[in-house]
This record gives C-alpha cells, sequence and structure tokens, in this order.
C-alpha cells in the first residue's frame, strides 16, 4: 500500500485527507462490470437466464438505492417499495397515455419514472426525515402502509387488485430498436444499471455524500460543523427515491403489469433483506445481496416449498453473527491477501467449512422430511430429497440423516479452532505486530 | 343510540386488546430504545400455543401456560438474541426484530400449516351475556374486557407501588445508577421484555378465538400496534391506553356508520360532477367510511407525526 491511497484523518495533511476522499477513483472494476453485462447473454443465451438477470439486474438497482438510506444515510426503511412501486405506476400511466408515449423513446422512460419516487420522496420526506433511527422507521412503516393500503381503493391511479398494465412497444422506436426481444430489453436495464450504479456511486463521493455518512454517525457534531442534519437527511432520502423510481420503472418496463404487491409491506421487507444480506457497509454490499438472493429465490424455489423458512433463517444469522453482510466477510479477507497469507486459510477453510456445509444439508433434510411427514397428504410417503427417492415414514433415512448431520457437524467443531489460529496467524503482519 | 353503546363496547373490546399489545411494546422500547417488531408475532405464538395446549388440556389450561411459554421465549430472545446483536447499534437491533418477525411466521406455518385452526370460545363463555336493542353482546366480549382491564391494574399496581415496580422504574431512567446499587440490570431487562411479551401472549390466547388463529394474524395487528405506540408518544404506558382506545373506536365507528364521501363533499357545498364515471376524482366520492376504516389510524399516525411529532403524551425530546 503505498503512502498516498492511505485513508487519514490527520488534521495536518488536509490534502491527503481530501485525497481519501475524493480522489480513490478506479475505473477498473466499473470497466469490468460493464464488460460482463455486456457479454452474459452471451454466456447464458435461454429465455429464462435473460429473466432471471433482469430481475437481478431491477434488484441491484433498487438495493443501491434502499442502500443511500441504510448504509450510507443510517436511516432504516421499512417502506421504501412504496417509491419504487409509484415510479413504476408512474410510468405505466405514460405508456398508456399513448399520444405522448409514441413520442418518447422507451429507455428516457427511467428518468420519469424516477422524478415521480422522487417526488412521493419529496413529499414524505418533508416530515419523515426531522429524525432518524426509531422515528424514522415508524413513520415510512405507516406511510408505506398507508400507500399501500390506498393503492386498493384509489382505483384510478393504482388500478385497485388486478393492478395496471400496459406496452412498452408503443414507445417512439429507439434507433430503430422497438423492445420487441428480451434480449433488447436486457440492455435496456443493463445500461441503466450502469448508470444508475455510477451515478449514486458519485452521489456518494459529493460533499452531500459525504454529509451523509457524517450525519449518520453523529448527528450532534455535524450540527455544530454547521450542516442542518435534516436536509442532509431530506437529500439523501429524494435522490434514493429518484433511484428507486428508476428500478420501479425498470420493473414496469421488464414486466409490464405492476400490482399492490409492488408497493407493500412484504417486498419493503426483501429490499431490507436483500441490502443486508449483501452488506450495507460497503457500496458495492447490496450488489452481491442482489445476486445471492435472486439466485437463492429462483433456484431454492423451484427445489423447496420452505425457501422463505431457509431465507428468514439466513437473515437472522446474518444479523446476528455477520452483520457486515457478505460484502464484510469478503472484505475480511482483505488483510490477509495483502500480507500475502492468504493461502495458509486455504487448507483449515476447506477442513472446517465443508463439514459445516454438509451438516447444514443434513439439517435441512431433517427439516424437509420433518415438513413432509406433517403436511403431505395421508398415504403419500415417498418423499425425493438430494436426487434419491425414499419413504419418509421409515426410520432408516432419518437415522442416516441424523448421523450424517452429527458426524459433520462434530468434526466442523473439532476443526474449528485450527481455523480460528490459520486466521490469526495470516492476519499477523509479517515481522511482527498485530 | 343503543347502536352507540354497542359500538362503544365493541370498540372497548379492540381498544383493550391493542393496549395489552402496545403495553409491553412500549414499556420494552422506554427500556431497551428498540422498538421490537416481533411483538406482534409472539401475539401470535401466544394463540398458537394456547390451541395446542387447549387440545389436551382445555382452554383455561391455555391461557395459564401459553403466555407462560410465550414469556420464557421472549426472554430467551432478549439473552441470546438482542442482547448480542445490541452492540452492532440501534439499527442492526430493528432489523434483527425484523427477521425475527418473518421467521417466526415462517416457523408457525411451518409446524400448523397454512390454514386457520379451529381455536374457539369455550363452551362456559359461549352465551349471550345481555342484549341492547335486539344486539346480543356475547359473554366472551365482557371475559376479555375483564381480562384486560385487571392485567392493566395489575401492571399498574406491579409498575408503581411495589419495589420492584420501582426498581424497574429507576432502570428505565438511569441504569447505571441502578446498577451501581447492586441491582441485576440485565436481569431486569430480560425481565420485562419476557413480561411484555408474555402480555403479548395472552393478549393472542383471548383474541385467538374471536379474531381467528392463522399465520397472517401477527402481520394483521402488528403494524396497527407501532402506529398506536407512535400515536400514543414512544415511551408513553398512557399514551398507549389512550390511543389504543380511540383507534379501538375510531375503527368500529368507521365501519358501523356508512358515512359516504359524497356526502361529505354535498354538505360542504361541493356539488357531485355529472359525469363521475369519467371524473379523475371518481374514488374520492365514492369512498365510504366502512372502507378507508382499516387505513385511518395510519392516517391519524401521520397527521400526529406532523403537528405533534413526539405523539399525544410523548415527551419533547423523546
Amino acid at each position: 500500500m503505498s503512502e498516498q491511497d492511505q485513508i487519514t484523518t490527520d488534521p495536518t495533511k488536509p490534502a491527503q485527507r481530501m485525497r481519501a476522499g475524493s480522489m480513490t477513483l478506479s475505473l477498473t472494476p466499473w470497466l469490468v462490470s460493464g464488460f460482463v453485462l455486456l457479454i452474459l447473454p452471451l454466456v447464458f443465451t435461454n429465455n429464462s437466464a435473460i429473466t432471471i438477470m433482469n430481475q437481478m439486474a431491477i434488484t441491484i438497482v433498487f438495493a443501491l438505492a434502499y442502500n443511500m438510506l441504510l448504509g450510507q444515510g443510517g436511516m432504516l426503511s421499512f417502506g421504501h417499495a412504496v417509491y419504487a412501486g409509484v415510479g413504476g405506476f408512474g410510468c405505466m400511466h405514460i405508456m398508456n397515455a399513448s399520444d405522448f408515449f409514441s413520442t418518447l423513446p422507451l429507455p428516457l422512460l427511467p428518468v420519469f419514472g424516477g422524478l415521480f419516487g422522487m417526488a412521493l420522496a419529496m413529499i414524505v420526506g418533508s416530515f419523515s426525515t426531522r429524525s432518524a433511527g426509531t422515528v424514522f422507521a415508524m413513520i415510512s412503516l405507516g406511510v408505506g402502509e398507508l400507500i399501500a393500503a390506498c393503492s386498493i381503493i384509489i382505483v384510478a391511479f393504482f388500478g385497485g387488485e388486478e393492478g395496471i398494465s400496459g406496452d412498452r412497444t408503443y414507445g417512439l422506436p429507439f434507433f430503430g430498436v422497438e423492445f420487441l426481444k428480451q434480449i433488447e430489453v436486457y440492455y435496456l436495464i443493463a445500461g441503466w444499471l450502469m448508470i444508475s450504479a455510477a451515478l449514486m456511486y458519485l452521489f456518494s463521493r459529493t460533499p452531500i455524500g459525504r454529509m451523509a455518512n457524517a450525519v449518520r454517525d453523529n448527528p450532534e457534531r455535524a450540527e455544530f460543523l454547521g450542516y442542518s442534519a435534516r436536509w442532509v437527511r431530506f437529500y439523501s432520502f429524494i435522490f434514493s427515491g429518484f433511484f428507486a423510481g428508476v428500478a420501479g420503472a425498470l420493473f414496469a418496463i421488464n414486466y409490464e403489469i405492476l400490482t399492490e404487491e409492488n408497493l407493500n409491506t412484504a417486498s419493503s421487507g426483501v429490499i431490507l433483506l436483500v441490502t443486508f444480506l449483501g452488506g450495507v457497509g460497503f457500496f458495492f454490499g447490496p450488489i452481491i445481496g442482489a445476486i445471492a438472493f435472486t439466485l437463492l429465490q429462483t433456484v431454492l424455489s423451484l427445489q423447496t416449498e420452505l425457501w422463505a423458512f431457509y431465507a428468514g433463517v439466513l437473515f437472522v444469522a446474518t444479523v446476528m453473527f455477520f452483520p457486515g453482510g457478505l460484502a464484510g466477510l469478503i472484505m475480511m479477507h482483505v488483510p490477509a491477501f495483502k500480507f500475502g497469507k492468504a493461502r495458509l486459510l486455504l487448507m483449515p477453510y476447506l477442513k472446517t467449512l465443508l463439514p459445516a456445509v454438509i451438516g447444514i444439508l443434513g439439517l435441512s433434510a431433517l427439516v424437509e422430511m420433518t415438513f413432509h411427514v406433517r403436511h403431505a397428504a395421508t398415504g403419500e410417503n415417498e418423499m425425493t430429497l438430494f436426487w434419491t427417492t425414499f419413504d419418509s415414514h421409515s426410520f432408516l433415512p432419518w437415522i442416516i440423516a441424523l448421523v450424517v448431520t452429527a458426524v459433520a457437524f462434530w468434526v466442523t467443531r473439532r476443526n474449528t479452532p485450527e481455523m480460528v489460529e490459520a486466521w490469526h496467524k495470516a492476519n499477523t503482519f509479517p515481522g511482527g505486530g498485530a | 343510540m343503543e347502536l352507540v353503546l354497542v359500538n362503544l363496547i365493541d370498540g372497548l373490546v379492540t381498544g383493550l386488546l391493542l393496549f395489552m399489545l402496545s403495553a409491553g411494546l412500549t414499556l420494552i422500547f422506554s427500556m431497551m430504545g428498540v422498538l421490537n417488531f416481533a411483538h406482534a408475532s409472539f401475539y401470535m405464538l401466544g394463540a398458537y400455543f394456547a390451541y395446542q395446549i387447549s387440545l389436551g388440556l382445555g382452554f383455561w389450561m391455555g391461557l395459564l401456560l401459553a403466555p407462560l411459554i410465550v414469556g420464557v421465549m421472549g426472554a430467551g430472545v432478549e439473552r441470546y438474541g438482542l442482547r448480542r446483536v445490541h452492540q452492532y447499534g440501534h439499527v442492526p437491533e430493528l432489523i434483527f426484530t425484523f427477521g425475527l418477525a418473518l421467521l417466526i411466521e415462517e416457523l408457525v406455518q411451518f409446524i400448523w400449516g397454512k390454514n386457520q385452526m379451529p381455536y374457539d370460545i369455550p363452551e362456559v363463555l359461549n352465551f349471550t351475556a345481555f342484549a341492547i336493542a335486539g344486539n346480543s353482546i356475547p359473554a366472551y366480549k365482557i371475559f376479555m374486557i375483564f381480562i384486560s382491564i385487571s392485567i392493566f391494574i395489575g401492571l399498574l399496581y406491579i409498575l408503581t407501588k411495589t419495589r420492584v415496580g420501582m426498581i424497574i422504574q429507576a432502570a428505565l431512567s438511569y441504569p447505571r445508577t441502578v446498577e451501581s446499587l447492586g441491582h441485576n440490570v440485565p436481569l431486569i431487562f430480560m425481565g420485562v421484555f419476557g413480561v411484555g411479551t408474555a402480555l403479548a401472549g395472552v393478549a393472542g390466547v383471548i383474541a385467538g378465538p374471536v379474531l381467528g388463529t392463522f399465520p397472517g394474524m401477527a402481520f394483521v395487528l402488528g403494524s396497527i400496534v407501532f402506529v398506536t405506540i407512535v400515536i400514543g408518544g414512544l415511551g408513553s404506558l398512557w399514551g398507549a391506553l389512550v390511543a389504543s382506545l380511540l383507534i379501538g373506536w375510531i375503527t368500529t365507528f368507521a365501519k358501523s356508520y356508512n358515512v359516504r364521501m359524497e356526502d361529505i363533499l354535498n354538505g360542504i357545498g361541493i356539488v357531485t360532477p355529472s359525469d363521475l364515471e369519467d371524473n379523475i376524482f371518481r374514488d374520492l366520492w365514492t369512498l365510504t367510511s366502512p372502507q378507508i376504516a382499516d387505513i385511518l389510524p395510519y392516517i391519524l399516525m401521520v397527521l400526529i407525526l406532523i403537528f405533534r411529532p413526539y405523539g399525544l403524551f410523548g415527551k419533547r425530546d423523546a
């Protein structure tokens, strides 16, 4: 690590401090991710993969917008789906206003979605950003519930129970592209993903983004410096509302239908889960969270009815044991790599984590079998688990699952001290010191 | 006039039920500064446990045992979950209880399935207590009112008149001082958390037969409980009582009297537009009070937060 890159708060070196704050922009990750987005559809060509990727990209935009509040501003919102939903509903109305829509290229539509989200965020933010913490969380929940409930009543805008739908192809053709095919929509969404991610990253580097961090950590101190904590929160809130609206517009473009489900507390809860799972402490955390969660959702929900249960367990475990989320876990390993000792960790990791994974799979097998015994139709004793079909009411599978689980956890437990020791060794500065 | 009396009783039942939940929630909040999102989930667990116990031992043992089990579980959550997360700060604590609420709902679905449980009013209480102008009042409602009021009085007595209550109150405001006087403050916190969740459990036991015992019951009541304590002022027991009764009566009256928006607007001199079908405000014109009864608490909360952000009885700096 060179001297200049080191983040410092040394007051005698203001130039260096500035450098740490605003100039550590590296282009490489952006170019790499842009390239990956470009070639992904060439690797995974079938339609269902593109559908999953579209959903993933929309979730990433939404999760990043959410993290502008939670991670960077320290505001916990339980009703953020409302801004995405209203942005989406607004776009749907634009799509249905055929006179105007036929003069508007579809790729510009998310701007309007963002403005809808931002407008609503301005109204709500005018009274909700007065304080952070619990009060803010409560207001966000109340407003979220209120608007979700209104969506059933106000049929003219929200379309009642069946929602509203539109057709994206009526827009002005964009360089001859009419967005009939899924792949064209993919590139639109991927383009907006890059644009909004870059804008959100740049926002976090502006003075106002930096002040959002300061207000998150110590609002009183920020106020003594002459900044109004409330207005700093307000600006974070409306920009977050903007990008949530963009995500909602992308949803409208991709699915061409919006219902009450896009607004309700459940989807607000999901985005909180996604963001926290990925890690709120780093900019790229929500991206990892969105990718992992979408994969989990699509792959696991095909395999088991209980996927929401597993997601809940994973979420609670993350909050309790890894509050930094997946991003935090990844970043924990940076020092070991810097010291060039990361390979010390490989064997202990394999020896401990592999049995742990087997143990967890065994445990989930027990859970699935219990579920099958309790809830399957009477007389239906056969179940398929891990590519094997067996009778869930006989003893043998239970004994196998129990033994595998117990042995795996015993091995994990036995090898854990070794892993901890290797961890300490790998994180010790070569030549002494911690 | 008689209908007013019937609605007053119905609203009182709803309000007191809300109060049993919000009392525990507000106590826990003033103690730890953390809002327990899973509070309504403990209410649901109370109902399910009571149902399971009532299958074998009858309703009354359920009423006795289920809140105890829920309270012990609540204390366990505080001891092994919340205390661990506490070191990370307030926001992770909130997120933890939120995750717990999700998990408990999934767990209940895992054990009991997605359907409503046949948890019914006990035979002893299944009769009409009295009738007001042809509207019969079931004895079970009177029983619910009786239970809630006696719990409220008991809680008030313990908190204000006994030594334990004094220590709890002192620990709420000056935990460090109380600790240095030799009291085990973490134990007090755990106890209060357990009692708060047990109260939610009681509410679940007695509400289960009336409102239905199904996996969504926590979600239905959960957010209303938060609205209640925000309106009442976070951390204020009296505020929780007033707000609960207020919400109970408002929603009951809005549901039983069919007030139409059209009549109100006509009453203040706005004429109904002739082309109502195509009017952009058509949904506003056709609005009726039973339709919006369930969102009235939220509207009330938003108004309170705009004009009196610390709630009806809250302290200004809270």
